[in-house]
Order: C-alpha cells, then sequence, then structure tokens
C-alpha cells in the first residue's frame, strides 16, 4: 500500500477525481492548503500599497492505494492536473504500513 | 314618514360635522362661524417637507451605520473588523446622547450676544428643554424641531465617525469614546455653527451646501492629525495588510451612495426643486468621480480595483457635498472628474510620498475632496440654480473664491489645532494607543473579547 499525496490547482480537482474514480478508487481525502515552488507568489495592490503574496492557495490529495495501482494512479493524476505551465505542482509517493477501517475492523489492502 | 327621514339626515349631518370638527379646528372655525373663539395661527409645519425630511434623517444615519462601518470594516484585517464596525456603532450611540445634552444647543442656537454668536450658539438648548412638540427652528421654518434636531444629529454622527479610518488598528476604545465625545463638542459643534448657525462664516456668505468643508474637511482634517499624532501602525510596509473582505467595503459604499441623497438632497431641508437638482447633481458627479478614479489607476498601475472603483464613487460624493444645490449637471460632472483624479494623487500617491499612515484615507478622500468641493463651489455656484450663491466661473463673482478660502482655511486651522490639543489631553489622562502586542494579536480579541472567524 501506498499513500499517494498530490498537490493541485484548485480548479483541477474535479478532474483528478473523476481520473481517480475511473480506476476504481473509492475516496480521497482534500485539504485546502497554501504553498510555493518555482513559480514564487504574487503581488496585490490596494489604494497603491503593494503586497507580495508567496503563498498561493493550492489543494492537497490524499488517496491510499494498493501497490499495483500506485503507477496508475500516479499516471492519472498527472493526465489530470497537467496545464503545461510552470505551477502544475508535484506528487509525492509514500509507504504505508497498516489500514484499518474503523467500522468493520478490516485491516490493509480489504480496509480501502 | 318624510318627517322621520329628515330629522335622521339631520342627526346625521350634526354627527359629521362634530367629527369633522374634532378632526381639523380649522373646518370648525367655518362651519361654527363667529360663535367659536379666533382659531390659533396655522402652523408653519409643511406635511410634505416633513414627510422629505424624516426619510432624510434615516437615510443619513444609514450611512454610518451600516454604511461607513461596513466600508471601513472590509479595509482591515480580519482580527480587527469587529473593532472597526464598532467604532462608527460606538459613536453613534455616544454621539447621539451628546447632541441631545449640548451639541444641537451650540450648533444651531441663537446666542443671545450677537458678538459671541458669531463664534458660538446659546446654551438653552441644553437637554432640549424648550424643544416642544410643536416647536420649530427659524433655520428649517416647515418642519418640527424634533426633525430638524434628529437630521443634523445624524450628521453630527457620521463627521467624527470618519475620522476612524485615520486612526484603524491602533486606538484604545475607551480613548476612542472620549475622543469621539470631546471633539463632537469643542470641534464639530462649534463649526458647524459658524457655518450653517448664523455663525462668521455663514455671515461671510460662504457655500456649503451640505458639509464640504463643515463635515468633509474637518473630518479628514482631524484624521491626519489622528495619523500624526499615533504614529503609523506597527510593522506598515513589511507586513502585509491586505484588507479583510472588499466586498464588505463595496457594500458600505453602496449604502453611502444611496444615503447621500439624504444628506445633499436632504440638506435642502425642504422638498422643492432645490432638493431635486441636489440629488441630480449627487448623482452624476458620484459616477463621474468613480470613473476617473479608476481611469487614473487603470493608466498608472495597470489595472482597475474594484477598491478604486468605489473610493472614487466616494470622493465624488465627498466633493460634491458643498456643491450640490449650487451647481447644474455641468458643474457636477466637472467637480466629479477632479474630485476622483485629486483624490486618486493625495490616497494613492501623496500618502506614500509624505509618509503619515492614513490607514483608510480619511485625510486623502474627505480633507483633499471636501476643500476641492468647497472651492469648485465657489467657481461653479450658479444663481439660476440657487439665488443663495453667486459663483465665480458662472456669474463672474470671482469674490466668492476669497469667501470660500476663509471657510476651508478656518476649518483647517481651527480643526488641526483643537484635535491636536484634545488628542494630547486625552494622551496624558489614559492614554491613546494600545500595547504593542494587542495591537499585533488584534484589537478584537484584546479589546473586546470576540473574534470574527
Amino acid at each position: 500500500m501506498n499513500l499517494v499525496m498530490a498537490i493541485i490547482k484548485p480548479f483541477k480537482l474535479d478532474e483528478v477525481r473523476q481520473a481517480l474514480t475511473e480506476l476504481g478508487l473509492q475516496g480521497m481525502t482534500v485539504t485546502e492548503v497554501k504553498g510555493y515552488g518555482r513559480q514564487k507568489g504574487h503581488t496585490e495592490i490596494y489604494r497603491g500599497a503593494e503586497y507580495a503574496v508567496n503563498f498561493l492557495p493550492k489543494i492537497k490529495i490524499e488517496v491510499v492505494v494498493p501497490a499495483k495501482m500506485v503507477d496508475k494512479a500516479v499516471d492519472a493524476i498527472v493526465v489530470a492536473a497537467k496545464t503545461g505551465q510552470i505551477d502544475d505542482d508535484k506528487i509525492f509517493v509514500v509507504p504505508v504500513e497498516q489500514t484499518v477501517r474503523i467500522r468493520t475492523g478490516e485491516t490493509d489492502e480489504s480496509a480501502l | 314618514m318624510m318627517t322621520q327621514m329628515t330629522y335622521l339626515f339631520g342627526a346625521v349631518a350634526a354627527l359629521a360635522v362634530l367629527i369633522l370638527a374634532h378632526i381639523d379646528p380649522a373646518l370648525a372655525q367655518e362651519t361654527a362661524g363667529a360663535a367659536t373663539p379666533p382659531a390659533p395661527p396655522p402652523s408653519p409645519i409643511n406635511t410634505g417637507d416633513t414627510a422629505w425630511m424624516l426619510t432624510s434623517t434615516a437615510l443619513v444615519l444609514m450611512m454610518t451605520i451600516p454604511g461607513l462601518a461596513l466600508f471601513y470594516g472590509g479595509m482591515v484585517r480580519k482580527k480587527n473588523v469587529l473593532a472597526t464596525v464598532g467604532q462608527a456603532f460606538g459613536a453613534t450611540c455616544i454621539i447621539t446622547v451628546l447632541w441631545m445634552v449640548i451639541g444641537y444647543s451650540i450648533a444651531f442656537t441663537t446666542n443671545d450676544s450677537a458678538s459671541l454668536q458669531k463664534w458660538i450658539g446659546g446654551f438653552k438648548y441644553f437637554m432640549l428643554k424648550p424643544m416642544t412638540i410643536d416647536a420649530v427652528n427659524p433655520l428649517a421654518g416647515s418642519i418640527p424641531e424634533s426633525v430638524y434636531m434628529t437630521f443634523q444629529m445624524t450628521f453630527a454622527i457620521i463627521t467624527p465617525a470618519l475620522i476612524a479610518g485615520s486612526l484603524a488598528d491602533r486606538m484604545k476604545f475607551s480613548s476612542f469614546l472620549v475622543f469621539m465625545g470631546t471633539w463632537l463638542v469643542l470641534v464639530y459643534s462649534p463649526i458647524a455653527h459658524w457655518v450653517w448657525g448664523g455663525g462668521w462664516l455663514g455671515q461671510l456668505g460662504a457655500l456649503d451646501y451640505a458639509g464640504g468643508t463643515v463635515v468633509h474637511l474637518n473630518a479628514g482634517t482631524a484624521g491626519l492629525v489622528c495619523a500624526l499624532v499615533l504614529g503609523a501602525r506597527h510593522g506598515l510596509g513589511k507586513e502585509n495588510m491586505a484588507p479583510y473582505n472588499l466586498v464588505y467595503s463595496v457594500i458600505g459604499a453602496s449604502l453611502l451612495w444611496v444615503g447621500w441623497f439624504g444628506f445633499n438632497a436632504g440638506s435642502a431641508v425642504t422638498a422643492n426643486v432645490n432638493a431635486g437638482m441636489a440629488m441630480a447633481a449627487t448623482q452624476i458627479a458620484t459616477a463621474a468621480a468613480a470613473l476617473a478614479w479608476m481611469v487614473c489607476e487603470w493608466c498608472i498601475a495597470k489595472k482597475p480595483s474594484i477598491l478604486g472603483l468605489v473610493s472614487g464613487a466616494v470622493a465624488g460624493l465627498v466633493a460634491i457635498t458643498p456643491a450640490s444645490g449650487f451647481v447644474n449637471p455641468t458643474g457636477a460632472l466637472i467637480i466629479g472628474i477632479a474630485a476622483g483624479v485629486a483624490c486618486y494623487f493625495a490616497a494613492v500617491h501623496a500618502k506614500k510620498a509624505l509618509g503619515y499612515d492614513d490607514a483608510l484615507d480619511a485625510f486623502g478622500v474627505h480633507a483633499v475632496g471636501g476643500a476641492l468641493g468647497a472651492m469648485m463651489t465657489g467657481m461653479f455656484a450658479s444663481n439660476t440654480i440657487n439665488s443663495a450663491g453667486k459663483g465665480w466661473l458662472t456669474d463672474g463673482n470671482a469674490h466668492q473664491m476669497l469667501i470660500q478660502f476663509y471657510d476651508v482655511a478656518g476649518t483647517f486651522i481651527y480643526c488641526a489645532v483643537m484635535t491636536f490639543i484634545i488628542l494630547k489631553v486625552i494622551d496624558i489622562i489614559m492614554g491613546l494607543r494600545v500595547s504593542p502586542s494587542v495591537e499585533v494579536e488584534g484589537l478584537d480579541i484584546n479589546l473586546h473579547g470576540e473574534v470574527v472567524q
């Protein structure tokens, strides 16, 4: 099992969710986050007062998938979230030791 | 049968006369003839005027709460939203009470001494004692004095409340309330008397239809002094001070715009042709100023901000205030454009160059717009619009410009000196500014024990 963690542009969330659902993955966790990468931030101006905003709004998706599905899931996110611009963000994959479904007590892949 | 009908008809007619006599004494007089004692003199109250002034009073109160409260509240950071909105609301309450106690008497009643009358009104209206149910102020002959007093009260409320824009984010609430009350009695009330209550500026012939100097230059000047005495906000130029929610500011500015019809058209104090022209001039100047500010910003900063658009509208409302009721639509258009350009450069560029921290631009918009409007009233006042005014460009009366200058200079100097003294005295007695840690953490949680989510 692996945790696939993707930071994407907020407006790409629906396409990513749809792509993962089509792979048969059930469920995901979504968080509104802020961050920056190479694109830095942007500038806001209020009556001449300029503020550099370094942290831009992003969406973080977390989904745990069986080992054999990891590559497919990553590919699906890459295809769905890509705009080709500098701030297309990143995907991280990390191993997961254990999963428990609270309702039934099932563990690991059968709990996904 | 016939006789019975006649009796019945007679009885009904007599009853009708009795009822009518009860409702309308004048009719009773007519019907009953010489048998009744002579009628009291006809009431000077005009119901149409009174209805309009009741409406105007409500509109002008709406300018402060919630109009100004939201306009300012949306521009501060989230940690100070409630404190800022609360300043407008708190000012409304304390000024209402003080206006009832003494403010109205100082501003709008006559001093028995002719030499003192130039500077200050009388004190007989302490606690509004002489304001009986049928009292009428000679300054507003066709409406009840209760309505005139309350209408003027709403002006007295918004003027000090405007100052809150300059001292935002850093003043103690207790000191703020004391400042509002003291400033009302020692600065607003006398200046209102000078121009509108029969004082020296009114006697000179200064033209200020609805408060370009009395309200806006006055509040803006006090704001500048507050910004200088209090000092800059902690972290200015280093921290992000982006507004919490500009939608509040847009709603606030829109309420100000609508309420301003009560302010300017209401300043006719009657429902007549002058009120109508004042309303038209207000609408035209406001839109022109908003567009002018937007164009300046679009050219210089490359994007037309919505905060700029609504700020321009407020600048136009301010500048047309002294002129509405004196100028024709073309004059209003020119005043609006000039106000949008002048206030844009004052609030956005001059403030930065001079370095004072007038947080929400009470000086850049209200003092600059008010002084500009007062001078342009001298240029564009038209005798064909209002027989009380003769302007320089319209009627060749260059002398009016000098009178307008006295009005601007007198208001500016007296207000600046008095505001400085009041602030210094309050500072010595109770302190003006919150501690740095309170300022950093926010006024809402520290001064009021509440937060906005």
